[in-house]
C-alpha cells in the first residue's frame, strides 16, 4: 500500500476558483454533504419509532391497559397480558449480570492490574472472539451442550444444596429461565469485560502507586484507590451488558423453553419479551396480535435507549473528569 | 490493623479469584469452538454448499441456497447500509465537534444497543406491510438500518487516527476543504474504512431475529430481491429446534460454515487494519 499521497495537489491552483469572500463552492456542498449523511442517522431513529408506533397501533387502540397488568397471553381469544415475557426478561438479565458482573470485572482487573502483560493480547483476542459469534451460535451450543448440563449435573447439585431456596426447587429440565440466564451471561461478558478494560485505563496511575507507597497490597490499592475510582465506569459497563441482555434474542428463545408462565423457579421454563416476538410476529392471528407484539417491542426499545443512554453517560462521566468520578 | 500475613494471604486470594475469571469467561469459548468444529465437520462436504435443502430422513441435502441467500441479503444491505454508515462516520470525524455533531454521535451510540429484532419489526411495517408479503428486500433493509449506527461510530474512529499534520499540510498548500478530505484523510483512512465495514459485514451476516419475520424462510433457489429467501443463520435456527437428530447435524455443519464465513471477515478486516496503519506509520 504505498501510495504518494501528494498527488492530488497539484491540480488546486488549475482548479476551483476561489471566492475572496467566504468558503468556496466545493467546501459548502462538501460540508452540506456531511450534514446529510449525519441529520440520516438521526433521520433513521425517527423513522423506527414512527414505524415501531405504526405496526403497534391495532393493539394500542385496542387497550393497552392490560399489557402489563396481565399475565394471561392468548392471542386466539384475544388477551394479551404481557407480565410473563416481562418477568422472563427481567429474571434472565438479573441472573446474566449477577453472573457476568463479577467474572468480567474480574477479568478485566487481572490483565491490567495483577496478571502477566503477555496474557492481554491473548485474552483480548479471546474476548473479541465471543463478542464475534453470532447469536445463532450461542443458541445452538446452549441447547445441546449448556441444557444437558444444567439437566443432569448443575440443577440436581442445586437443589440438593440449596433446594431450601425457592429460586432452586422443582425439577431440573434444562430449559428455563438458569439455562437462557446463564447464556446471556456468556454473551454479555464481552461488553461488560471490554468496556471495564477502558475504565481501568482512565485511572491515573498515581493513585495506585500512591496506595502501593502507604504500603498496601496489590489488592488493596486495588479496593481502595482503583476501584472507588472506575465505580461509575463499571456500573455504566453493567448498564450496557444490560441493554445487551434485555433484548439478545435467538440464544435465549433456544433454551428459556416459551412457556408463557410465571414461576419462582429458576429451573422452570418461561418466555421473554424478543422471544415471544420471534416466535409470535410471522404466524400472528390478526392485526391486533401484530400489533401487540410490536408494542413488547416498542417497550424494549424504549427500555434499551434509557439503559444505553444512562450507561453512556457514565462511561464518558469517569473518561472525562477525574474530581466528578472521585465524589460520586 | 491485620497482620501483614492475613494481607498477603487475602491479595493473593483475590489474584487467584480474578484469575478464575479469566478462566471461567474462556472456557465458554473453547467448549463452542471445539463443539462447532468437531460436530460440524463429519457433515460438511462439497455438496452441502452446492445442494439444497432436503427432507427429514432423506440422505444428503445441503444448505447451498441459504448460503447464496445470506449472500444476497448481505449485498443488499450494504448498498444502503454502507454509504450511510461510513458517510455518517466521515461526518462525524470532520464536523462532528459541534452540537449537532455530537447530537448525532450519541443518537449513534445510543441506538447502537437497540435490540435487532426490534429493527426487524420497523423493515416488517416499512417493507412487508406495504408488498404484502416476505421479501429479502425487507430482510436487507433491517440489517441495513443495524449497521448504520455500529460503522459510523468505528469509522469515526479510524478516520481520526489519521494525523492532523498531513490534513493541516494540504490545507498550507491551499488545498480547499472539502478537497483535502477526499483526498488527504479519507484516503489514508482508507484501509481503516475498509476494517469497519468488513466488520459490519461481519455483524450483519451473523443476524437472525430481524429476518425471521422479513425474509422468511425459502426451501428452493432464489435470486429475486422481493421473494421470501433462505438464509444461513435462519436455517441454523429452524433445524436446531426441529426434533431430529438428522437436521441437528445439520445446524451443527451450517454453524461451522457460518462460524467460518464470519471468522474470514473478521480476520480480512484485521489485516486491512495493519495494513493501513503499516502504510502511514
Amino acid at each position: 500500500m504505498n501510495r504518494s499521497p501528494a498527488a492530488p495537489l497539484p491540480r488546486v491552483s488549475g482548479g476551483a476558483a476561489r471566492s475572496a469572500h467566504g468558503p468556496n463552492l466545493g467546501d459548502r456542498a462538501w460540508s452540506g454533504l456531511l450534514g446529510l449523511l449525519g441529520g440520516a442517522v438521526l433521520l433513521i431513529v425517527g423513522v423506527v419509532v414512527l414505524a415501531l408506533v405504526h405496526v403497534a397501533r391495532p393493539a394500542l387502540k385496542a387497550g393497552a391497559g392490560t399489557f402489563v397488568s396481565s399475565s394471561d397471553w392468548d392471542p386466539v381469544s384475544g388477551s394479551f397480558g404481557a407480565l410473563p415475557f416481562i418477568y422472563g426478561t427481567v429474571v434472565t438479565s438479573v441472573v446474566a449480570i449477577l453472573v457476568a458482573v463479577p467474572i468480567s470485572v474480574g477479568l478485566a482487573l487481572f490483565l491490567q492490574e495483577m496478571g502477566p502483560r503477555k496474557l492481554r493480547p491473548v485474552v483480548s483476542f479471546g474476548i473479541e472472539t465471543l463478542a464475534a459469534i453470532p447469536s445463532v451460535i450461542y443458541g445452538l451450543w446452549g441447547l445441546f451442550v449448556l441444557v444437558p448440563a444444567l439437566r443432569d449435573h448443575l440443577e440436581p447439585f442445586l437443589g440438593r444444596t440449596l433446594g431450601f431456596l425457592p429460586v432452586f426447587r422443582g425439577a431440573p429440565i434444562g430449559l428455563g429461565y438458569l439455562a437462557a440466564g446463564l447464556i446471556l451471561a456468556v454473551m454479555i461478558l464481552p461488553t461488560i469485560a471490554s468496556v471495564t478494560t477502558e475504565v481501568l485505563k482512565t485511572v491515573p496511575a498515581s493513585l495506585k502507586e500512591g496506595a502501593l507507597a502507604l504500603g498496601a497490597t496489590r489488592w488493596e490499592a486495588i479496593r481502595m484507590a482503583i476501584l472507588p475510582y472506575s465505580r461509575a465506569g463499571i456500573l455504566g459497563a453493567t448498564l450496557l451488558g444490560l441493554g445487551r441482555a434485555l433484548g439478545e434474542t435467538m440464544a435465549v428463545t433456544m433454551v428459556i423453553g416459551n412457556s408463557p408462565t410465571i414461576s419462582p423457579s429458576l429451573f422452570a421454563a418461561g418466555y421473554s419479551l424478543p422471544a415471544v416476538i420471534a416466535n409470535e410476529f410471522a404466524e400472528a392471528t390478526g392485526d391486533v396480535h401484530t400489533g401487540a407484539l410490536a408494542g413488547l417491542a416498542l417497550v424494549l426499545f424504549g427500555v434499551s435507549l434509557i439503559l444505553n443512554s444512562a450507561a453512556r453517560l457514565l462511561v464518558r462521566m469517569v473518561a472525562s473528569g477525574p474530581s466528578r468520578a472521585v465524589a460520586s | 490493623m491485620r497482620s501483614l500475613l492475613l494481607r498477603r494471604i487475602r491479595n493473593h486470594l483475590m489474584t487467584a479469584l480474578c484469575g478464575l475469571g479469566v478462566l471461567l469467561a474462556l472456557a465458554p469459548l473453547a467448549s463452542l469452538l471445539w463443539l462447532v468444529v468437531s460436530r460440524g465437520l463429519p457433515g460438511l462436504s462439497l455438496s452441502f454448499f452446492t445442494a439444497l435443502p432436503t427432507p427429514v430422513g432423506e440422505p444428503g441435502g445441503g444448505v447451498g441456497n441459504a448460503v447464496v441467500g445470506t449472500g444476497m441479503l448481505v449485498s443488499l444491505a450494504c448498498l444502503l447500509g454502507l454509504p450511510l454508515g461510513v458517510g455518517a462516520g466521515v461526518f462525524l470525524a470532520e464536523r462532528g465537534d459541534g452540537l449537532f455533531g455530537r447530537t448525532v454521535r450519541f443518537t449513534a451510540e445510543v441506538f447502537s444497543g437497540v435490540p435487532s429484532i426490534v429493527v426487524g419489526i420497523v423493515a416488517y411495517g416499512l417493507v412487508v406491510v406495504p408488498m404484502h408479503h416476505f421479501s429479502a428486500l425487507a430482510g436487507a433493509l433491517a440489517l441495513a438500518l443495524l449497521m448504520v449506527p455500529t460503522l459510523s461510530r468505528s469509522t469515526e474512529e479510524l478516520v481520526r487516527l489519521v494525523p492532523g499534520s498531513l490534513r493541516e499540510a494540504s490545507l498550507a498548500l491551499g488545498v480547499p476543504q472539502w478537497k483535502t478530505s477526499l483526498r488527504i484523510v479519507l484516503r489514508t483512512a482508507r484501509g481503516g474504512i475498509v476494517t469497519a465495514a468488513l466488520l459490519a459485514v461481519a455483524r450483519a451476516a451473523g443476524e437472525t431475529a430481524p429476518l425471521l419475520f422479513t425474509t422468511l424462510n425459502n426451501q428452493y433457489w432464489n435470486l429475486r430481491p422481493d421473494q421470501p429467501t433462505a438464509s444461513l443463520t435462519v436455517q441454523i435456527f429452524n433445524y436446531a429446534i426441529s426434533p431430529y437428530e438428522d437436521w441437528h447435524q445439520k445446524a451443527w455443519s451450517a454453524a461451522l460454515v457460518l462460524l467460518l464465513v464470519v471468522g474470514g471477515l473478521n480476520l480480512l478486516a484485521r489485516i486491512a487494519m495493519r495494513n493501513s496503519l503499516g502504510s502511514h506509520r
